[in-house]
């Protein structure tokens, strides 16, 4: 029993990043109408830049305390993550806009080659460690659970209760549905329309930033093609739980997470992927557009 | 009370693809009044109502509002000069509520006046407040018709572009609409251009209209002389050759 909770726990850690990783698929396939191939890649870019504001702090700094040091590294890497999202649309997505569908998503794929290789050109090809910054364990009746646990999941809570805010009460969201339901007319009440493309790519870039500071946190290394397998994940856990529902996003970010780890627990780790995958295939033949997503078809 | 100029639209031709929908249309709206365009099917009343938005753009010609060459801007920007549209097919947003649509309309007002607006909207269609927190949707045609008007209205518009009003509603609730921009046209001053197949209402309500045929306009008059006009009579309000 133990054991299982101890998996649980460790799901709903990876399951937690995945979650805020998929936000940034489904908000932008929401609005535009396509997979954004590179966001695994920003993720990862956004764990480099938090490694790098943390090698900056340790150098100019003799001892910092840790929660100082996670959020600056947090926020500088929210600010920087966005910027390259931001430029990426701008540059690579928008002038295809209304291009044949395809178009689009190759730019994308293109993207994201670009992205983990300037990394690896700019950071080196090697694995990238830092200190452990938290390395308190507790142990609850035999179930042991980090402060690194905690973290994760106390900040993706603020972070999604935060942004759930936003989307739902706040004019910006209300626009960001709107672009999403008819651009058109969206447009004819007054919304910049790409304006609200470009907050839509700037705050997906800031949850995967998130995302990769805690990464970095978590594993305490992270290497340039850190960007493709949680990516890839990440874009699963979206289409599991409906892509284009943001709240589908986060459930199937914490089902992946889970899948993941209970079956590296009770059958083959070699094997995680294919579980998770072969439990995708499974659920979109029965759900084919996910757990919370709606039909493609609409009446009007 | 009629007023200058607002809206004056020149020679606009308007294409999709190759295939013209406007062939150098001149329509003037001033302002305070309503000015009606009627026309059949297909005649391209609702292309020159999305063209005024530059959506699609006009080939050539001229659009000016209030002074300012539309021409054009884009679209949000043409908005923001206070034009609203209820526009054709209503585009209500299917997912969001009642209340969240009417918030969408007044996002060019800044949501300064929403309280009282809403108001407003709810007593001129009762059905909507009932209806508040039901998603746009799940509304039946009638009462999403109600809330694309009242969208329109909630961005406190200079100019009000409605697409058929009366389509989808129980006469009870087109006359109930008309008596309601009639009602805004004089207390409140405000300008509208109107779409409409119900000619009937439609210039009986207009101070001016405009008649559209194959993306010209043919005839233009008093919404008397229109009513009155043997051709019109014959075309479209006797049922007659179309």
């Amino acid at each position: 029993m133990q054991y299982f909770i101890q998996q649980l726990i460790n799901g709903l850690t990876l399951g937690s990043l995945y979650g805020l990783i998929a936000i940034g698929y489904t908000m932008v396939y929401g609005i535009v109408g396509m997979i954004n191939f590179a966001h695994g890649d920003i993720f990862m870019v956004g764990a480099f830049i938090a490694l790098i504001v943390f090698l900056i702090l340790a150098a100019l700094f003799y001892s910092v305390p840790v929660v100082v040091a996670l959020l600056v590294m947090m926020i500088v890497a929210m600010l920087f993550t966005a910027l390259y999202n931001w430029v990426i649309e701008k540059v690579a997505y928008r002038p295809l806009r209304g291009s044949f569908r395809l178009a689009p998503l190759i730019t994308a794929i293109g993207m994201s080659i670009t992205l983990s290789n300037f990394v690896q050109v700019t950071q080196g090809p090697r694995n990238k460690p830092i200190p452990p910054m938290i390395s308190e364990v507790y142990n609850i009746y035999g179930v042991s659970i980090s402060l690194k646990q905690i973290v994760i999941f106390v900040v993706t809570a603020v972070l999604l209760a935060i942004f759930s805010y936003l989307v739902n009460k706040t004019s910006l969201g209300r626009a960001q549905r709107a672009c999403e339901q008819d651009q058109k007319m969206a447009a004819l009440l007054g919304i910049d329309v790409d304006r609200t493309i470009s907050i839509t790519f700037i705050i997906g870039a800031a949850l995967a930033a998130v995302a990769g500071t805690l990464f970095l946190m978590y594993y305490g290394v992270v290497v340039f093609s850190d960007g493709f397998v949680p990516g890839v994940k990440a874009f699963t856990a979206a289409v599991l739980g409906g892509i284009g529902s943001i709240p589908g996003a986060v459930i199937g970010g914490l089902l992946i997470g889970l899948i993941e780890s209970l079956w590296s627990a009770y059958f083959s780790i070699d094997y995680k992927d294919v579980a998770a995958f072969s439990i995708l295939a499974i659920v979109l033949i029965f759900l084919p557009s996910g757990i919370l997503g709606r039909p493609e078809v609409e009446k009007v | 009370m009629t007023g200058k100029t607002l809206l004056d639209i020149r020679g606009v031709h308007t294409f999709y693809g190759n295939i013209q929908a406007l062939n150098g249309v001149d329509v003037t709206v001033n302002d305070g009044e309503i000015v009606a365009l009627i026309g059949a099917n297909g005649a391209g009343k609702s292309t020159l109502m999305m063209t005024i938005f530059g959506a699609p753009r006009a080939r050539s010609g001229k659009i000016v509002f209030a002074g300012t060459d539309i021409t054009q801007l884009p679209t949000h920007e043409i908005a923001r000069l206070r034009i609203a549209q209820s526009p054709e097919g209503r585009r209500i947003f299917p997912r969001m509520t009642v209340l969240e649509n009417l918030q969408m309309g007044a996002s060019l007002d800044k949501m300064k006046h929403f309280d009282e607006d809403v108001e407003k909207v709810f007593v001129l269609f009762p059905r909507l407040k009932e209806r508040i927190d039901q998603r746009g949707g799940t509304l039946s045609g009638g009462e999403q018709q109600m809330l694309s008007i009242g969208r329109a209205l909630m961005a406190r518009p200079k100019l009000l572009l409605l697409d058929e009003p009366s389509l989808g509603l129980a006469p009870l609730v087109v006359k109930q609409i008309f008596d309601a921009i009639r009602e805004l046209n004089r207390t409140q001053g405000l300008t509208v251009f109107l779409v409409e197949q119900n000619a009937f209402g439609a210039l009986k309500l207009a101070t001016r209209g405009y008649v559209m045929v194959n993306g010209n306009v043919t005839m233009s008059g008093t919404g008397k002389q229109l009513l009155a006009d043997p051709d019109v009579r014959a075309a479209y309000l006797e049922g007659g050759r179309h």
